[in-house]
């Protein structure tokens, strides 16, 4: 088998992989992501966002999704939303929330959808 | 000689630290899912294990893209963990046992499972919240047992495969019966089932997905490795591969296992909630 061979993605539609590739793209807005674990950290981006983009070396693309609080735009430019959720904490948004922002619903819209998968 | 007595899964889903924080156990929302676990409870008041090996994933507390081990292995004397930025009630340190890390740590190596090991390792709510549905109260609770935590990489793929999580269990299992003193240990596998945060496929889940992973790991769990990871992204979603967990658990448990009990329940926040007692019976 080829090495190629072995990177067996196939597409999913409405699905990422985060793989090495998108790791690298998304180095630096990870980063920042992660340092909020910390609450300085949250306390300092919510002071100065741009300037504290900049310290993790944001791309403008980047920058732009952050601005927008653009989730789709974040995954796309390499955001893993392990690390996006602590950036959606700051935002004071929910995974349900987040979802919605994600699908073109709202919120409650969003969590009716999870209800009605017990009638699967 | 030490003894695995049985396994435990469950979810992992961070809401549920809220809600035991908040007391929400008869909340309509919440029931269905808590009313799973008192059966476990008097089966480990009955059991009295000693140690929990605590089989969970990280999410972006104690690893970053740095350095992401595949799997790591806690050899600390306490773990602690924070509120990983969005204000999960934090619980206080967690006992560790330094020494059976070690051992396993040893055994697992000359086993050629190459293992990352971790003398100081923040533990985020997939290892947090099965600790507090498992012994409410925690250091408040008598029969608390002390902790080894395993985490496995979910975060970017390559993720291992399912076969090599369940030939970690296997190999986790073997070091565990061979640790001399004598001890009694149960295994958690935290984390699923099927879920998507991210995407335009975000809340997806899947039932017959699940119900069929709940069915075979305990039955025929070579037949679950079968499943390539990219299957298992699309079948149960981007972070429905934390199913992971349940195989590494699986396999420290033997080739027999009796269902305790056994919860499903949809949705808790975005997730399938799946729970499974199982007893070592070998």
């Amino acid at each position: 088998m080829s090495h190629a061979e072995l990177h067996q993605h196939f597409d999913i539609p409405g699905t990422t992989i985060f793989d090495g590739e998108m790791a690298m793209k998304g180095y630096g807005l990870n980063k920042m992501c992660y340092s909020f674990n910390a609450a300085a950290a949250r306390d300092a981006f919510v002071a100065d966002p741009e300037g504290y983009m900049d310290k993790f070396g944001l791309s403008d693309a980047q920058k732009e999704v952050v601005r927008n609080k653009d989730v789709l735009g974040m995954i796309n430019e390499g955001g893993n939303i392990y690390y996006l959720a602590k950036l959606a904490g700051i935002f004071k948004l929910s995974v349900q929330d987040v979802g919605g922002i994600q699908t073109g619903m709202t919120t409650e819209e969003f969590k009716q959808k999870l209800l009605d998968q017990n009638n699967q | 000689m030490a003894k695995v007595i049985g396994g435990i899964t469950t979810s992992h889903i961070p809401a549920v630290g809220n809600a035991i924080a908040k007391e929400l156990f008869e909340d309509p929302y919440w029931k269905p899912f808590f009313d799973a676990y008192p059966p476990v409870h008097e089966w480990l008041a009955e059991q009295k294990p000693d140690i929990v090996v605590n089989i969970y994933n990280d999410h972006g507390l104690g690893f970053f893209l740095d350095k992401m081990p595949t799997f790591a292995i806690g050899a600390a004397h306490e773990y602690h963990n924070e509120d990983e930025g969005w204000g999960i009630p934090a619980i206080p340190p967690m006992p560790g046992d330094a020494k059976l890390s070690w051992h396993i740590i040893e055994g697992m190596v000359e086993d050629e499972f190459d293992i990352t090991s971790c003398q100081e390792l923040a533990v985020d709510h997939g290892f947090t919240v099965p600790m507090q549905l498992f012994w409410p109260g925690l250091l408040d609770n008598p029969n608390l047992p002390r902790a080894v935590p395993i985490s496995a990489n979910t975060v970017q793929h390559p993720i291992p495969t399912l076969k090599r999580a369940l030939d970690f269990g296997k190999s986790l299992g073997k070091a565990l019966r061979s640790y001399p003193e004598d001890v009694k240990i149960v295994v958690l596998g935290t984390g699923g089932l099927s879920h998507q945060l991210d995407g335009e496929r975000a809340g997806h889940i899947n039932k017959k997905f699940d119900m069929m992973c709940m069915d075979k790991i305990v039955t025929d769990p070579e037949a679950l490795t079968k499943i390539s990871r990219m299957e298992l992204v699309k079948e149960a979603g981007s972070q429905g591969t934390e199913l992971i967990m349940w195989m590494m658990m699986r396999g420290a448990l033997g080739d027999n296992v009796e269902v305790l009990a056994k919860n499903y329940h949809i949705p808790i926040s975005n997730t399938g909630a799946g729970m499974l007692l199982l007893e070592s019976k070998d």
